[in-house]
């Protein structure tokens, strides 16, 4: 497994959903997303079927990877978190560890302040996830590693199917 | 950097469409996004300027099917062509896992194609990639301008690594599948040997 591959196990995904779904209804946010810094969408919580989740994902990593950016210009190493107040809707982007970035949609019915509060204790158990998955990948790409890729027997012809061919 | 979530059974990749200026990268996903079956496309999001040019990037999600039993789904994603955003290029190029090169054919146009694929390998190396290794596609494209420069010269300017070179006219959809099916090829079969 090439080192920059990001592999989710289902027992990692699962302790990841149930985090930010204990974070959408600790801190009243109507959605939460969890990003990869790729702008790939990992895990989703609260009321996802009004949301374009995709879009949104990877507008989000441009946002964030421009601000990055700019914070290297003014001698920065990163801004971890980015504000959006709109007239109804809010929106808080936070970075999580060196490669996720957690994105809380709220209104009204919560506050900035608590979801601030719910974030930085959600962010920590998110990071020690994070963290798992890079020491297991790292782990599995040495040599002798019991793990096998479901795609090692890729042929020319799967390649064909997806084209319609 | 490919996502592959057991999970939900889906492995994601991030293919970039590099070029110079107006040398057709958002023309190629325009005409993807326009054929594709509209319940396998996402949504092309665009941020260009009031002029249509490109100012971020645009962004084009497909669902391709099943290989192995998990979904494949790739992220298409062009940069701004014109020099003065080289900021936004880099940034785009991070955690891409196939690189599309567009060239426009026009004669006039040969400099500003050979100056963007050394800006490519610069931005590919400050992402921690080798423009040498990484799945790269060439295509020719704009194959019916009246000053279309000859294939054979082309790529003698151009072909640095034996890379599959495709001649496109982007505008009516030729050579665009065909490009972004040697990438994805070139993609999977990376994720096979690794």
């Amino acid at each position: 497994m090439s080192k920059l591959d990001l592999v989710m196990f289902e027992e990692e995904f699962k302790q990841l959903q149930d985090i930010i779904g204990r974070l959408q209804k600790d801190a009243s946010a109507k959605v939460v997303f969890l990003v990869d810094k790729n702008g790939q969408q990992i895990a989703s919580a609260g009321e996802v079927q009004s949301i374009d989740a995709t879009s949104l994902a990877s507008l989000t990593a441009g946002n964030v990877a421009a601000t990055d950016g700019l914070a290297k210009l003014i001698g920065e190493k990163e801004f971890s978190l980015l504000f959006h107040e709109g007239e109804k809707d809010n929106l808080h982007i936070s970075i999580v560890g060196k490669r996720g970035i957690l994105v809380v949609i709220f209104d009204q019915g919560s506050s900035l302040a608590l979801v601030r509060l719910r974030v930085k204790k959600a962010s920590r158990e998110l990071q020690e996830i994070f963290e798992r998955v890079e020491t297991r990948a790292n782990e599995e790409s040495g040599p002798g590693t019991k793990f096998e890729s479901p795609f090692s027997e890729i042929t020319d012809d799967d390649i064909d199917k997806l084209f319609g061919d | 950097m490919t996502f592959i979530n057991y999970a939900s059974r889906e492995i994601n990749c991030k293919i970039v469409y590099y070029g110079p200026g107006l040398c057709g990268k958002t023309t190629n996903i325009q005409w993807i996004h326009e054929q594709a079956n509209p319940e396998k496309r996402g949504k092309l999001v665009s941020l260009a300027t009031e002029t249509d040019r490109t100012l971020f990037f645009d962004f084009l999600p497909l669902d391709m099917g099943t290989v192995k039993g998990f979904k494949v789904r790739f992220h298409l994603y062009t940069v701004p062509g014109q020099v003065f955003y080289d900021a936004s290029r880099k940034l785009i190029l991070r955690g891409c896992d196939g690189v599309i090169f567009v060239a426009d054919s026009q004669r006039p146009r040969m400099e500003a194609n050979i100056e963007a694929i050394a800006n490519l390998a610069t931005n590919l190396k400050d992402n921690g990639f080798d423009i040498r290794t990484i799945p790269y596609v060439l295509q020719l494209n704009k194959r019916d301008m009246p000053t279309a420069e000859k294939v054979d010269e082309m790529e003698r300017l151009l072909r640095f690594r034996n890379e599959p070179m495709i001649e496109g006219i982007a505008s009516q959809g030729v050579g665009v599948i065909e490009t972004l099916k040697a990438c994805a090829r070139q993609i999977l079969m990376e994720l096979q040997r690794s």
